[in-house]
């Protein structure tokens, strides 16, 4: 039987939050942490925690397991579970909701700030606007982020400023249209990002390389953003 | 953009820049404070070393590196911990209060170390 033991917080009837501990029967199969929350949920309904697509596409299961982020449904037990225990928490550093339910608002104003789309004033062309190999190349390692929210609930500079640092996950969208051929406002987006916090913050610690659950590498993006201020100013 | 009236150039890519820089200065001038204590060191020659220009002016480069150093280190330091969103308004009075003060130990030590080298 694993020993599972789960966050739980319910801010309209408790006054604290705990930990709740189940036993949980895995069959001798290596199961996904998700699969373990259903069957922890198969025994206490109330237990609340999201997901959806069950296969580390949605990013809906972020979540920290033994101590470490990851997404529930694509992290098997025998990658996180030690001494047959399981602690399962919330996202660290932002307000919980309820149990393993997070409010991503901090997390998703800070994605805005990036301008996460487009800029073009250009007339748009008939069909597309097309680039060629090379330059879609360069938003490879960068496309693939689902916002699960790992890597910038990993970083202790978001931990303590969520308001002003724009995070991991935010910098590496501003570089993916930063890098992209089809954006015209490089000069404008970088202005936005040149101040002590929004991108300065980061020190390169490595936590949101560590936890990227699509093997992602905001800290090269936010070099590369470094070095694109670097190269403009006098 | 997030305002600030308080960092040492103004801009996240001066501070960090700056940081860099001077984080090179301070290695290069501790390996060469290193390897004259490797090889032995009494009054006289430590008194001789520090009597030409260009150590004096390497010194001072490196305690200019250090202000400048620390006080971006420091500053970092007080905007991480000691913010309103984690102790309310006491916490602006107690990050400016640091903030003086580290400026003050700061300009200090630069005139006493300025006192030291030509005094």
């Amino acid at each position: 039987m694993l020993q599972v033991s789960i966050y739980r917080y319910n801010p309209e009837s408790d006054s604290e939050p705990s930990m709740q501990d189940f036993q949980v029967d895995t069959g001798g199969k290596d199961l996904m942490v998700l699969d373990v929350l259903e069957l922890i949920k198969s025994q206490d309904t109330t237990v609340a925690y999201r997901r959806s697509c069950r296969e580390g596409v949605c990013g809906s299961d972020g979540l920290n397991m033994n101590g470490k982020n990851g997404l529930a449904c694509i992290t098997p037990l025998s990658e996180t579970v030690k001494n047959n225990k399981l602690v399962v928490r919330p996202l660290p550093g932002l307000p919980v909701i309820r149990d393993l339910v997070v409010d991503m608002t901090m997390f998703y104003a800070q994605y805005e700030k990036v301008q996460p789309y487009l800029l073009n004033d250009t007339p748009a062309p008939a069909i597309e606007r097309l680039q060629s190999p090379e330059d879609r190349e360069k938003l490879d390692g960068l496309y693939e982020c689902i916002l699960c929210a790992c890597c910038s609930t990993a970083c202790p500079s978001f931990w303590w400023n969520p308001d002003r640092f724009i995070g991991p996950s935010g910098l590496l969208q501003a570089y993916r249209f930063l890098a992209d051929s089809r954006d015209l406002a490089t000069d404008e987006r970088l202005s936005k990002l040149d101040d002590p916090f929004s991108v300065f913050r980061c020190h390169g610690i490595q936590n949101c390389v560590n936890v990227c659950p699509k093997g992602l590498n905001p800290t090269r993006a936010i070099g590369h953003i470094r070095h694109m201020l670097l190269s403009r100013a006098t | 953009m997030v305002r600030s009236v308080t960092s040492f150039g103004r801009s996240g890519l001066s501070d960090w820049l700056i940081q860099r820089v001077s984080g090179v200065i301070l290695l290069a001038y501790f390996l060469c404070i290193g390897a004259s204590i490797a090889g032995g060191v009494d009054y006289l020659s430590w008194r001789d070393m520090f009597e030409g220009t260009a150590m004096r002016v390497f010194t001072l480069l490196a305690i200019l590196s250090l202000a400048a150093h620390a006080w971006i280190g420091m500053w970092a330091v007080s905007t991480d911990y000691m913010t309103e969103r984690l102790m309310g308004t006491k916490g602006n009075v107690l990050r400016v209060a640091f903030q003086i003060a580290c400026s003050l130990v700061i300009f200090v030590y630069v005139i006493w170390g300025v006192q030291i080298l030509w005094g």
